[in-house]
């Protein structure tokens, strides 16, 4: 690494040491809830009674969120507004990454400035939810309020860099590359991108230990997961003694 | 005792609440006594370390169950879950929002089993188990019905019955167990079911029910008790031996069964379907007295087990028996084991097998209670749904005039009867009538509006909580009915034998 500046050197320890906890906290996570048993057959009936109907029934919960739907529109609203712009944004972000950068994420790019523009509006919304609403402000933690900020944060300071204090996206853009093929440079000299990273680092590290786990637990909830065929099939608990 | 109790009033909807914290701290089951809890295999009294002991237990159960370490892990606190509560609905405690219930075991697990947790425990809201925690355990714990309402509307499926279970279960662990529900598992694990009814009280019973409906009738349908070689093995509830109108519903399944020709057999060792192993979460408590109907059925050679009239009992059979002390191989293939009883009559009545009058049910206009734990945790019939589908096409062979009450309130949404899991005591009794609120409005409305005059149901604890407790909202306990009460009532008794 020599050549950087001493920035530079904390930034790529940093990015690599939070890029690995991220993914070995993540998988980690998936690998104990996948190996631990689940004993009993407790889908939530009315459940499909094929895997193909679990199937869909699980994308409906990811695509669509049809629970939440049922349950509270309001909350699904702005649940819904908040994750599609997140995902539109994550997308967008590929391009700082990729090199050529693939089609869909050039159409990213488009629709994922109005991503940009909604994400931040959205955590305001879920924000105010959780402060005025008298249930919802029972219920809520610190660390529901941080997440929001958190995510909020780095909204901001992304569409900051986009609109106002424009960054040298060549410059973050070759930053980015060297990062990923292991030859890194000198980070780019410029605060609103310093920020925006650390804001980033800050969240993925928290990822795995919190409950943004939740992308994952859909999956894994057997009252979502699982077949209704309990009379048919014999299911067998691993740790039954019998 | 009843009218004494702080009775919400009927306002013609179902309301969401202003929260009220703290407003049923004070609910709380008695304990259980020392015997009763060494009968199940628990420490007697409170152990000294219970602290060590039951973050020990939790450790264990959270290898155990997927859903628990799911369910821990991925709540957002999203509200979608938080107005769906009966019990919440009716007392408008706050920790009976079921993330709130979630959240007093949630707090201890982040304390004690997540690095977040234990480094900024205010930060993500961890807490120890102190005292006071484990007093709010046993009080809320004990404030949920584990009828998964909930879990409907939750984006993850998360069942704050699972967390319930298992609270309890840690709790038990730990010495502190519930008196309604360890003293009932004793009964029923030494004499065969709730009621401590011994084989000699049970063929009394059932004699008198013979003269009874042969007195009415003038057909001799007859009740057996422990005969081997039976076509049947029929499992009841042991509240169908006694009470009312769970009784009316027994005799009905008689009736089928002499009309239709077939031999059938009630057991004295297996002389219970209600399995509250599941209430308190235990595992092989529930195995334990799931094993006595598997045994019985060997002993007194049947071809096949139906099952009567309850709830949680049907999920633990449909759902849970297979895992529990299956397979069935010694039983008659040609048969779905077990079957429901509504399951059982429907296919009788769509092959003419029996016949019935259904002028004889023309005093009524019925609405059906759609049991909590048959809607959500169980089925019936060949596909998803026949939970809901089966017993209305069985309401309406035996009577004409059937009416729904408010959508929002029936099938997979419906409301628990707010005695469920294990709370049918009368120390509770003040819960029980707040948690009947969104049922009692739901009825109150097509009685007023649609001329109901019957709740018909298919739950042995459904029955005697509304009979209960909708008396405290104006409401006569005559609306309650079995099912098989107006089977019973329509059947056309020929008295021949063979189909
Ligand atoms: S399972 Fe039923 S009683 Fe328990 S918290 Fe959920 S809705 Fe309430
Ligand atoms: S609906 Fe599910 S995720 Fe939302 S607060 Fe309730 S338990 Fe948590």
């Amino acid at each position: 690494m020599g050549g950087l500046s001493a920035l530079s050197v904390l930034f790529v320890f940093l990015s690599y040491a939070v890029t690995t906890l991220f993914i070995v906290g993540f998988l980690a996570k998936i690998f104990k809830y996948a190996t631990t048993p689940a004993p009993l057959k407790i889908p939530t009936t009315p459940a499909p009674t094929s895997r193909g109907g679990v199937a869909a029934r699980l994308l409906g919960e990811l695509l669509l969120f049809t629970s939440l739907f049922r349950g509270n529109k309001w909350t699904w609203i702005g649940g819904y507004l908040f994750h599609f712009a997140l995902a539109l944004v994550l997308l967008r972000h590929l391009r700082y990454f990729l090199v050529p950068v693939p089609e869909l994420v050039s159409f990213a790019t488009e629709v994922g400035i109005w991503a940009g523009v909604l994400l931040p509006i959205t955590a305001i919304y879920l924000f105010l939810r959780r402060v005025l609403v008298d249930r919802l402000k029972y219920i809520s933690t610190g660390a529901d309020y941080f997440v929001l900020i958190l995510i909020g944060l780095i909204a901001i300071t992304g569409l900051v860099m986009k609109f106002s204090f424009r960054a040298d996206i060549t410059s973050v853009k070759e930053f980015m590359v060297s990062l990923i093929s292991l030859s890194p440079v000198n980070i780019p000299m410029d605060p609103v991108f310093i920020l925006h990273l650390t804001l980033v680092l800050v969240l993925m590290a928290y990822f795995p230990f919190s409950k943004l786990i939740h992308m994952g637990g859909v999956f894994f909830s057997p009252s979502r997961n699982q077949v209704d065929n309990s009379r048919d099939v014999r299911h067998v608990n691993p740790w039954a003694k019998r | 005792m009843v009218d004494k109790i702080e009775t919400p009033e009927l306002t013609g909807e179902i309301k969401i609440p202003k929260i009220e914290p703290g407003a049923t701290s004070h609910y709380r089951p008695n304990q259980a006594s020392e015997k009763h809890n060494n009968n199940l295999g628990f420490p007697g009294t409170r152990v000294e370390n219970w602290q060590e002991k039951s973050i020990e237990k939790m450790d264990d159960l959270l290898s155990k169950y997927k859903s628990l370490l799911v369910y821990l892990d991925s709540c957002v606190r999203c509200g979608s879950c938080a107005d769906k509560c009966h019990y919440f609905l009716g007392t408008k405690d706050p920790n009976n929002m079921p993330v709130a219930r979630q959240e007093l075991m949630r707090k201890v697990y982040r304390k004690n089993f997540t690095v977040g947790g234990s480094l900024f425990p205010v930060l993500s809201g961890a807490e120890d188990l102190t005292e006071d925690v484990m007093t709010e355990w046993y009080s809320y714990f004990h404030q949920c019905s584990q009828c998964r309402r909930c879990s409907v509307y939750c984006p993850y499926g998360i069942d704050t019955a699972e967390i319930s279970m298992a609270a309890r279960e840690i709790m038990d662990t730990a010495g502190i167990g519930q008196k309604y529900c360890n003293e009932i598992l004793g009964k029923v694990m030494d004499v065969g079911n709730n009621l401590g009814l011994t084989k000699p009280a049970l063929a009394n019973t059932l004699e008198f029910l013979e003269e009874d409906v042969e007195e009415e009738t003038g057909v001799p349908v007859k009740f057996p008790l422990d005969q081997e070689g039976a076509d049947v093995l029929l499992i009841a509830p042991s509240a169908d031996f006694f009470s009312t109108p769970h009784i009316e519903g027994f005799m009905g399944y008689a009736k089928v069964f002499h009309e239709a020709g077939i031999s059938w057999t009630v057991s004295s060792y297996a002389s219970e379907f209600a399995n509250f192993g599941m209430f308190i979460g235990n595992y092989e408590t529930m195995q334990k007295v799931a094993t006595r109907i598997k045994d019985a059925a060997r002993e007194l050679k049947v071809k096949r087990v139906i099952v009567g009239e309850c709830g949680h009992a049907w999920r633990v059979a449909y759902s849970f028996w297979n895992t529990l002390i299956g397979p069935f191989d010694f039983l008659d293939k040609k048969y779905k084991n077990p079957t429901h009883i509504c399951e059982f009559t429907l296919e009788l009545l769509d092959r003419d097998a029996i016949k019935v009058d259904l002028t004889a049910n023309d005093n009524r206009v019925v609405t059906f209670h759609d049991s909590c734990n048959v809607s959500r945790g169980s089925r019936m019939g060949d596909s998803s749904g026949g939970q809901f589908e089966i017993p209305r096409k069985l309401i309406k062979k035996v009577c004409g005039n059937f009416v729904e009450m408010d959508s929002e309130t029936i099938r997979e949404l419906t409301f628990c009867c707010g005695g469920g899991g294990g709370l049918l005591t009368d120390e509770l009794i003040e819960l029980r009538v707040q948690g009947a609120l969104p049922r009692a409005e739901a009825l109150h409305e097509v009685m007023k509006e649609r001329g109901v005059n019957t709740m018909a149901m298919i739950c042995a604890i459904c029955k005697a909580q509304f009979t209960k407790v909708l008396p405290s909202y104006g409401i006569d306990m005559e609306v309650v009915a079995s099912l098989h009460q107006l089977v019973s009532d329509a059947i056309v008794l020929k008295g021949k034998v063979g189909v």
